[in-house]
């Protein structure tokens, strides 16, 4: 059921995504002015947008029929640019980051507010996350799919 | 976690030095108290009072090849990472000692160091690092100092929170023993966009990314051992309740003393990111085994129908403790773990309580075996490309 097409990478300098709650066409425009390869799939309620940048960081932008994109996920060495990814809605991240920080730093940081979920894992050399928006997820795709 | 008035830690560095010399008598397994390869190690609130299942030691730095030394209490042992990192005083740390800085063409080298859920922000400074009996000369090592250069955007842009204070940390610092030798590795010696922006450049209070070589960043200090350098162990005793304080051993070397063999432990091969895997309810998720992680944080509440606490966020609550198995596998080896996630809201509720076995928390599509996994076992983490008795590492074995 799923099917892939791989484009060709472009180069510039800054590694940048599409922003969550944003339109399906901006993954297009930020490949363009990225250093990322893309590979899109198609499932029945949505297309992924996976984007590889040059530290090696996977993106996944799940956007819907009507091409807003609500969740990201990310897996990889390092973080990708959460302010670029998050958008609109990095502000928010970022407060509720700073509310929940715990001595150590260690543990997973889950940010679950009306709307709005955040989920980042992993460790030194390996990180992994997700963020969707999940009053706006496409009826009949649970959260289990972004990943 | 919860916050709490102070306690007495009870811990002194003469105490540390001499081995603690305590009893174990809820341990089945002997914990080895003495010799040149083994450093004391405790389980409690940490320097800011406030820490749920800290495991800490003491590490003696030093100006290079000088008797101009500080031993710092407070600092927390971590598998999870690689190298050494220690707040200075500037951030309510216990380092006052001025260590050189490592020079760049022009200027000195900053570092910007991810964790999960914060990153910490310094200067990368040399110094001699002592532990137990052995030494590590010329280890690069990250001061965490906030008022060292401004903050690089491209560090901000994490969006994760500051932690330069000794409220923000909770412990004096971070000693990374991890099974890699380097903290980045070859990424941070790469120029243009494939370097992840880790190092950086600073002239003044101004940053700029910059490749590192991998032997000059931060280094896993047991690496840089003249003997017993191919990996640690970490010993504490089991648990049968939560508790205040909890001591045990961390043994350097693998194989190279009549105390730190591998006996029956069963061997582990980590991948390049780290990792090995682990089977819950017949899904395989990536998993790793982290000292520095608090608790054992895994899946989410679909996959393990643990529900989420309400006062005590990133926890699991269930109404009653609930008993869990799971397998670590990489490749053939492999083995069963069995374990127990309590409410860590009532867990907590308990003021004088600071170890706990069955803290658990979710965690995205991963396993990270935190602190209450090593308890009531010998935890093995070899070093990549080094050699030991049972192959070369990185692995685990336990």
């Amino acid at each position: 059921m799923f099917v892939f097409a791989v484009l060709a990478a472009a180069a510039c300098s800054l590694p940048a995504f599409a922003v969550l709650g944003e339109d399906v066409s901006s993954v297009q425009a930020d490949r363009v002015h990225s250093n990322a390869s893309m590979r899109v799939t198609t499932a029945q309620n949505y297309t992924i947008h996976e984007l590889r940048s040059a530290t090696g960081v996977v993106v996944r932008e799940y956007a819907s029929a009507s091409g807003k994109i609500f969740a990201v996920s990310w897996q990889g060495p390092t973080l990708p640019d959460m302010k670029q990814l998050l958008g609109s809605y990095f502000e928010e991240f970022q407060k509720a980051a700073q509310s929940q920080n715990r001595p150590g730093g260690h543990s997973p940081l889950i940010i679950q507010h009306p709307g709005f979920v955040v989920e980042l894992g992993g460790h030194m050399r390996s990180f992994v996350g997700r963020a969707y928006l999940s009053d706006q997820m496409p009826s009949e795709v649970s959260n289990q799919e972004i990943r | 976690m919860k916050f709490s008035a102070m306690m007495a830690l009870g811990l002194t560095t003469v105490s540390l030095a001499c081995g603690g010399g305590s009893s174990h008598k809820n341990s089945m397994l002997p914990i080895a108290v003495s010799a040149s390869n083994i450093q004391p190690i405790v389980v409690n609130s940490g320097p800011a009072g406030n820490y749920a299942n800290g495991l800490f030691t003491s590490v003696t730095v030093c100006v290079p090849a000088s008797s101009n030394c500080q031993t710092i209490d407070g600092i927390l042992v971590d598998t999870g990472s690689f190298g050494l990192r220690i707040l200075s005083s500037a951030g309510g740390g216990a380092l006052t000692l001025s260590l050189p800085q490592q020079k760049a063409s022009n200027g000195t080298v900053g570092e910007c160091t991810l964790f999960v859920s914060g990153y910490t922000w310094g200067s990368v400074n040399t110094a001699d690092v002592m532990i137990a009996g052995e030494q590590a000369s010329n280890v690069p090592v990250q001061v965490i100092d906030p008022t060292f250069a401004a903050v690089p955007s491209a560090c901000k842009s994490a969006g994760v929170p500051e932690n330069d204070s000794l409220q923000t940390l909770g412990a004096n610092g971070i000693l990374g023993i991890g099974p890699f030798a380097a903290d980045c590795g070859e990424a941070c010696d790469q120029t243009g966009s494939s370097n992840p922006g880790m190092y950086y450049e600073c002239a003044g209070s101004s940053c700029q990314i910059a490749a590192e070589p991998v032997t000059q960043q931060v280094q896993n200090p047991v690496a840089l051992f003249p003997g017993d350098n191919n990996g640690v162990i970490i010993q504490l005793p089991a648990l049968t309740a939560s508790a205040g304080s909890l001591s045990g051993s961390m043994i350097f070397g693998i194989g190279t003393q009549s105390n730190n063999s591998l006996g029956k432990a069963k061997v582990f091969p980590v991948n390049s990111s780290g990792e090995f895997t682990t089977t819950f309810k017949g899904q395989t998720y990536p998993a790793f085994v982290d000292s520095g992680s608090n608790a054992l944080f895994f899946l989410n509440t679909n996959t393990t129908g643990l529900s989420t606490c309400s006062n005590s966020s990133g926890f699991y609550c269930p109404s009653s403790t609930q008993n869990l198995s799971a397998v670590t596998s990489s490749g053939s080896p492999s083995q069963t773990i069995n374990f127990s996630i309590a409410n860590a809201d009532s867990l907590f509720s308990n003021r004088g309580d600071f170890v706990f076995e069955n803290l658990g928390g979710p965690n995205p599509g991963t396993f990270d075996w935190g602190l209450p996994f090593f308890f009531g076992r010998s935890v093995f983490t070899a070093i990549e490309a080094r050699s030991t008795p049972a192959g070369t590492g990185p692995f685990w074995a336990y």
